[in-house]
C-alpha cells in the first residue's frame, strides 16, 4: 500500500506540470460554481481556462528541442517541439477574452442596476422588481 | 470534386459574413439581410442532401491546403444535412414569427445587433453540425454561447439579464470541461480531426492502454455537452433564460441551441470516442440515468410552475431528458430516435412558444392561467398552434412527438435490461405531460368566469400577419414529421450508418 503510495505521488511529481493544471482547473471550476460573488466567479473562470492553457503547453513542450521558428532553414523534424499545442493556445486565450469581457459588461449593467455583486440578492431582487 | 460539395462551407461563411456587414446596417437592414441569409443556407443545405442522397456515401471537404491529418476538414452527409435543413426552417420560422416582438423588445438602433446574433447562431450551428475538427467544435461552441447570451441580454430587463449571467457561467462550466476533455484527448490519441483521432482510439482500446484516461475523457466529454443542453440535474438555468427572452430568442434557445450540443455529442460518440466503447465503458447507463431522472422531473416542476412560459420551459427539460435517455440506451434503434426527437423537439418547442407569444398579446402581456382563460377564442389560430404543439408534446397521433414516442418505446424494446423501466417512465412522463399541458389546453378554450382579474382595458393586440404565417408552417412541419416520418427515420438511419 505504501509502495504504491510512493509510486503515484512520484508518478504526480514526475508530471508536475499536468498535475499542476488539473488541480488548478478544479480550483477554478469550483470558485466558478459555488462563488456568490460575480467578480470571483469570472476570476475563476479565468483559472479554469489559464490552466488548461498549461496543461496543452506542457503537453507540447518536448525537453532540449527548440521554439518551432524558421531562423537559418528547416532543420530536422527531431529539433523543434509540437507546434499544434501552442496555436489551440492562443485560440483557447482569444476565446477566454472574449467570454471575459462579456462577462464582465454583463456584470457591470447588473451592478449598476442592482448596486450588488452577489449574484444570490441579484436574483432576488431580479424577481421582486418583475413583481412590482 | 462537384460544386456541390463546396456548399456546406458556403453555408457557414455566409452566415458569419452576414453578420460582420449587419453590424454596419439599419435594424431593418439587418433583419432583411438575415432571413434572406437564412433562406439561402437552408437551400444550400437542402442541395447538400440531395448530393448525398443521390451519390448515397458522405464525403470530407478539405479546408486550406493541409490535408488530413494536420488541416482542418468538414464533413457532410445525410444526417448532417437532415439537421441543417431543420435547423435552417426552424431558424426562420422562429425568427419570421417574433419579428413584429423582436422590434418592440429591443431598443431603439440596436435592433442590427439582434440579427447579428442570430447570423452568428445559425453559423455557429451549421458548423457544429458540419465539422470534422474538434478544437474548430470548441471555438463554435463559444461563438454558439456568446450568440445565444446576446439573444438573452438585448432584453434590457432586470431578469433578463440575470438569466444571461446564468446562462454564461453554466455555460462555461460546460465549456470547460468540454475544452480539457479536448486536451486530454489531443494527448493520448495525438489527432484534433475526428477520424484519424478515432482510429488512435480504436488502437488505444484493442491494445488496452490508457485505460483510466479514455474513460476520463468520456465522461468529461459528455457531462460539459450535457450542462450545455440543459440535461437534468444541470438544467436549473433553462427556466430563466427561455422564459425571458425574446419570443425569438426563447424559440432558437430551447428549439435548437440546445440541440447542436447534443447533435455534436452524437457526433463525437460516433466519429471520436466509439458507441461500443462508450456502451462497454457503461457511461451511457449514467446519460440514460440522468435522461428517465429528467423526464420525471422536468414535468414535475412545470406542473407545478405558474407561469406559463416558465411551463413551457420546464418542459424542454423533460423533453432533453428524453433524448438523453435514447442516447442511454446503448443500441443503434435508441440513437434513431434520439436523433429523431431532437428533429420533433425543435419544430414543436419552436411552435409553443411561438404561439403562446400570440395568446399573451391578447391577454395584456400575463402569462400566468388565470389571464389566459379563453385567450384562444380571441386568437383562434394561436390557440390552435399551441393545442397541436402540446398534443405533439403529449405524444398524439399524426404529430410529430407520436413518432419519438414509438421509436423510443421500440427501441426499448431490444434492450432487455432497461425495457422495463423505460417503459413505465416513457408512460409515467406521457401521464405527466398530458397533465400540464392539457390543462393549459382546456384554459385557453374555457370562457373566462366571473371575478377575474379583469384584462387591461387596452389589451396589447398586434396580430401580425408574420406570427400567422409562422404557426400554419410550423403547424404543417409538425404533421409532416408526424405523418411521412418513414423517409425521415430511414435518412437518420442512414446518416448514422455513414458515421462509422
Amino acid at each position: 500500500m505504501i509502495a504504491m503510495n510512493v509510486n503515484l505521488v512520484q508518478h504526480l511529481l514526475l508530471n508536475i506540470e499536468e498535475t499542476v493544471s488539473i488541480v488548478l482547473f478544479g480550483i477554478g471550476f469550483t470558485i466558478l460554481l459555488l462563488h456568490r460573488n460575480l467578480i470571483k466567479k469570472i476570476m475563476g473562470m479565468n483559472i479554469m481556462d489559464t490552466a488548461t492553457y498549461l496543461f496543452l503547453a506542457a503537453k507540447g513542450y518536448i525537453t532540449g528541442r527548440a521554439v518551432p521558428i524558421v531562423v537559418d532553414g528547416i532543420q530536422d523534424v527531431e529539433a523543434y517541439i509540437n507546434p499544434v499545442p501552442s496555436g489551440l493556445v492562443l485560440t483557447g486565450i482569444v476565446v477566454s477574452v472574449s467570454t471575459t469581457a462579456l462577462m464582465l459588461a454583463l456584470t457591470i449593467r447588473l451592478y449598476e442596476r442592482y448596486h450588488s455583486l452577489d449574484l444570490d440578492e441579484i436574483l432576488i431582487l431580479a424577481k421582486e422588481e418583475e413583481q412590482t | 470534386m462537384s460544386f456541390v460539395q463546396n456548399f456546406p462551407f458556403f453555408s457557414i461563411i455566409l452566415a458569419m459574413f452576414s453578420g460582420i456587414v449587419s453590424s454596419v446596417l439599419s435594424g431593418k437592414k439587418a433583419r432583411n439581410l438575415s432571413l434572406a441569409m437564412i433562406v439561402v443556407t437552408t437551400v444550400l443545405s437542402a442541395c447538400t442532401l440531395g448530393f448525398c442522397l443521390r451519390t448515397g456515401e458522405s464525403y470530407t471537404f478539405m479546408m486550406g491546403h493541409f490535408p488530413a491529418p494536420w488541416g482542418n476538414e468538414i464533413r457532410a452527409g445525410v444526417l448532417e444535412g437532415v439537421t441543417a435543413v431543420l435547423f435552417g426552417v426552424v431558424m426562420f420560422l422562429s425568427v419570421v414569427g417574433g419579428i413584429a416582438h423582436t422590434a418592440e423588445d429591443v431598443e431603439d438602433g440596436k435592433l442590427n445587433l439582434f440579427y447579428i446574433m442570430i447570423d452568428l447562431m445559425l453559423s455557429s450551428l451549421l458548423a457544429l453540425v458540419y465539422t470534422n475538427d474538434l478544437f474548430t467544435a470548441y471555438v463554435f461552441v463559444e461563438i454558439n454561447t456568446i450568440a445565444g447570451c446576446g439573444l438573452i441580454m438585448i432584453r434590457q430587463k432586470g431578469r433578463s439579464m440575470s438569466a444571461a449571467i446564468r446562462y454564461m457561467i453554466m455555460s462555461q462550466l460546460g465549456s470547460g470541461l468540454f475544452l480539457i476533455g479536448l486536451s486530454l484527448l489531443y494527448d493520448v490519441t495525438g489527432h484534433l480531426l475526428m477520424s484519424p483521432a478515432k482510429d488512435s482510439v480504436e488502437l488505444l482500446v484493442a491494445t488496452g492502454s490508457y485505460r483510466l484516461p479514455l474513460l476520463v475523457i468520456m465522461a468529461v466529454i459528455s457531462v460539459g455537452l450535457a450542462i450545455k443542453s440543459g440535461l437534468y440535474p444541470f438544467h436549473y438555468w433553462i427556466p430563466d433564460t427561455y422564459g425571458y427572452a425574446t419570443p425569438t430568442g426563447s424559440a432558437v434557445l430551447s428549439g435548437l441551441v440546445s440541440k447542436g450540443y447534443i447533435f455534436l455529442l452524437i457526433k463525437i460518440f460516433f466519429r471520436v470516442l466509439g458507441y461500443g466503447n462508450l456502451v462497454e465503458s457503461e457511461m451511457v447507463n449514467v446519460l440514460y440515468l440522468f435522461g428517465i431522472t429528467g423526464m420525471v422531473m422536468g414535468s414535475i416542476h412545470a406542473i407545478q410552475e405558474k407561469d406559463t412560459r416558465r411551463m413551457i420551459a420546464y418542459s424542454s427539460v423533460a423533453q432533453i431528458g428524453y433524448i438523453y435517455m435514447g442516447i442511454g440506451l446503448g443500441t443503434t434503434a435508441g440513437m434513431v430516435a434520439a436523433v429523431f426527437h431532437i428533429f420533433a423537439h425543435s419544430a414543436t418547442k419552436a411552435l409553443l412558444f411561438i404561439s403562446a407569444v400570440g395568446l399573451y398579446e391578447v391577454s395584456g402581456d400575463r402569462k400566468d392561467f388565470v389571464s389566459l382563460r379563453g385567450a384562444a377564442y380571441r386568437n383562434p389560430l394561436a390557440g390552435i398552434g399551441f393545442a397541436i404543439g402540446s398534443l405533439s408534446m403529449v405524444g398524439f397521433p399524426m404529430l410529430s412527438g407520436f413518432i419519438s414516442k414509438l421509436l423510443f418505446a421500440t427501441s426499448a424494446l431490444a434492450s432487455p435490461h432497461k425495457m422495463l423501466l423505460t417503459l413505465f417512465v416513457l408512460a409515467v412522463s406521457t401521464t405527466l405531460n398530458a397533465i400540464y399541458f392539457l390543462r393549459l389546453v382546456i384554459t385557453l378554450y374555457s370562457r373566462p368566469r366571473e371575478g377575474d382579474r379583469p384584462l387591461p382595458d387596452n389589451p396589447v393586440v398586434r396580430r401580425s400577419w408574420e406570427l400567422k404565417f409562422a404557426v400554419i408552417c410550423f403547424i404543417i412541419l409538425n404533421l409532416v414529421l408526424g405523418m411521412a416520418s418513414q423517409p425521415i427515420v430511414q435518412a437518420i438511419t442512414d446518416g448514422l450508418a455513414m458515421f462509422d
